[in-house]
């Protein structure tokens, strides 16, 4: 039912992520100043920049995590600032993965994949397993289904709170620098995954720092910069060709983190 | 009162006093481990002169007769037992339940975005926190009768209730310690996948706050289990009388202090275990497997 309705926003050219002039401050310390942004259906939009830029705070406005101050965020024909809306409800089609990962240290995977399955989207403790059981195959980790998660990886962590995100079905995933916490030989690893995802026709926001994947998966990359979007375009334009200095000064230190001035 | 000053004096002198003496031997060139075994085997003398000097000084005779007249003791039997521990344990384990269920509330309240919540939640826990069990006891049993005289309720409702009163503000702040020790990422997690907050807090947050509350709250329950004893001053028949009543009776009864060792041989019955269980869940939950990263 979803993907009809989303299919047939798609045909009228509305995007399933739709951010207007958003903002968002912290006191009297305004982090996000005038941010909009679309993201159509199947798109994998990267948000690159310094850090203190905004981007995981415009990445948690989405599914309000950050409640925004000014603006607007439409995210499949839900109005996510409207106070009347069921944000609860809203959130299960919005995925959500973090920098910490965030697993539920006290339950197992499987418990984990399921349990928001079962308590809040009322599936039976059946589906919610074959859902889980099956998500966890597509992140490659099916023999671990009973193991806690302080007992796997940082990457294995990781895979599993994709997959723990993809049990909810969501229409659209964000991933919070995903990889900044892991150690680096396990960051190819959630990396390919993210890769299989977005091949699959995902719709994925990520904030994210590996410029290679971003340069390869991203069909459109986004460069914040002190609480703005300073360019956005596609991937080979903004990191390849950048047209604003403050995008080339970054991609300069990033890229080349060697070379000083 | 007297203990402070004195290990303070401890701390200067118990490392120097051995080297001094150390110093002083001809051969005073001793390696650093040497030295720590004169040192050692110097605070082991001084113990054992201690425990000499009390054996000899003391007056068995009289203590015995005073403390340990078995008799007395056997006396005692079974009613200290089946009546006084059992009210003991009954009194603390009513009184540790509803202080638990007060204490949950006053720290969801400390916690809560409304402020007259987190305002009431802190006067409560500043208030019972300060006030001596003994007030707070004198203050039910006495005060409560005298004020709101159409209600006569049983005794062990008000030991109930002056239990709970006593512990329920030190594990309010027990427990929103281990609600605040989760790491903020968890709710984080539980409402991205559509949880409302208090979904997340009972099925995410409490579970592994309980991890880091157990062992204190086992403590809370032996210091209550203590606690209980002031029961006594409320006065009561002789078949409520827990523990500590049931000594002072027998006192009386028998001009002699004997049972006060029984019922103290009794609170170690039950305190002793649950310090067991307080080290075994420490070990359980307490140690490097919280699984919260």
């Amino acid at each position: 039912m979803t993907t009809s309705a989303t299919a047939s926003l798609r045909e009228t050219g509305t995007p399933i992520i739709a951010i207007r002039n958003l903002q968002k401050s912290f006191g009297s310390n305004q982090v996000l100043t005038d941010i909009s942004l679309d993201v159509d259906k199947g798109e994998v939009v990267c948000v690159i920049g310094p850090s203190g830029s905004g981007k995981s705070t415009m990445l948690r406005c989405i599914n309000v995590l950050e409640d925004p101050t000014g603006g607007s965020i439409v995210v499949d024909g839900m109005d996510m600032t409207d106070l009347d809306l069921d944000i609860d409800a809203a959130r299960t089609r919005i995925g959500m993965v973090f920098q910490s990962f965030n697993l539920f240290g006290h339950l197992t995977v499987r418990e984990n994949l399921t349990v928001a399955q079962i308590k809040v989207l009322r599936r039976s403790k059946a589906e919610a397993d074959r859902v889980a059981e099956e998500n966890l195959a597509k992140v490659g980790l099916s023999e671990k289904i009973d193991a806690k998660p302080s007992s796997l990886s940082g990457g294995q962590q990781q895979r599993v709170a994709i997959a723990r995100a993809l049990s909810m079905d969501p229409d659209v995933m964000l991933f919070d620098e995903p990889t900044s916490a892991l150690d680096p030989e396990t960051v190819g690893d959630v990396l390919q995954v993210m890769r299989n995802l977005a091949e699959a026709g995902m719709t994925m926001v990520v904030v994210t720092h590996e410029m290679e994947f971003a340069r390869q998966v991203a069909d459109r990359v986004v460069f914040m910069d002190g609480g703005v979007v300073v360019e956005s375009g596609p991937a080979k334009d903004v990191i390849g060709d950048p047209q604003e200095q403050r995008t080339k000064d970054f991609l300069a230190r990033v890229l080349h983190p060697g070379q000083l001035g | 009162m007297s203990t402070p000053p004195a290990s303070q004096q401890r701390g200067p002198t118990g490392p120097t006093a051995p080297t001094a003496t150390a110093d002083a031997t001809p051969k005073a060139k001793m390696s650093k481990r040497q030295k720590a075994k004169l040192s050692r085997g110097i605070q082991y003398a001084i113990l054992i002169v201690i425990a000499v000097v009390i054996a000899v000084v003391a007056d068995w005779p009289t203590l015995i007769d005073t403390f340990g007249r078995i008799d007395i003791a056997i006396g005692m039997f079974p009613d200290v037992i089946t009546k006084a521990l059992k009210n003991t344990v009954v009194f603390t384990g009513l009184g540790f339940v509803l202080g638990l269920a007060i204490a949950i509330v006053l720290a969801l309240m400390r916690l809560s975005s409304v402020g007259v919540y987190r305002w009431l939640a802190f006067v409560y826990t500043e208030f019972f926190r300060g006030l001596p069990a003994l007030v707070v006891f004198l203050v039910m049993g006495f005060g409560l009768p005298l004020a709101f005289k159409g209600f006569n309720l049983p005794q062990l409702i008000i030991i109930m209730i002056a239990l709970a009163l006593v512990s329920s503000a030190y594990m309010a702040e027990t427990i929103r310690a281990g609600i605040q020790a989760v790491p903020k990422g968890q709710v984080e997690a539980a409402r991205s996948l559509g949880m409302s907050s208090s979904r997340a807090m009972f099925t995410i947050v409490l579970p592994q706050a309980m991890r880091i509350i157990l062992p204190p709250l086992t403590n809370e329950l032996i210091l209550l289990t203590k606690d209980s004893s002031l029961a006594y001053i409320l006065g009561s028949s002789v078949d409520g009388r827990e523990l500590t009543a049931l000594a002072r009776a027998e006192i009386v009864n028998t001009a002699n202090l004997t049972p006060f060792i029984v019922v103290a041989l009794c609170y170690l019955v039950i305190t002793i275990p649950l310090s067991y269980l307080s080290r075994v869940l420490e070990k359980k939950y307490g140690s490097a497997d919280s699984g919260v990263k």
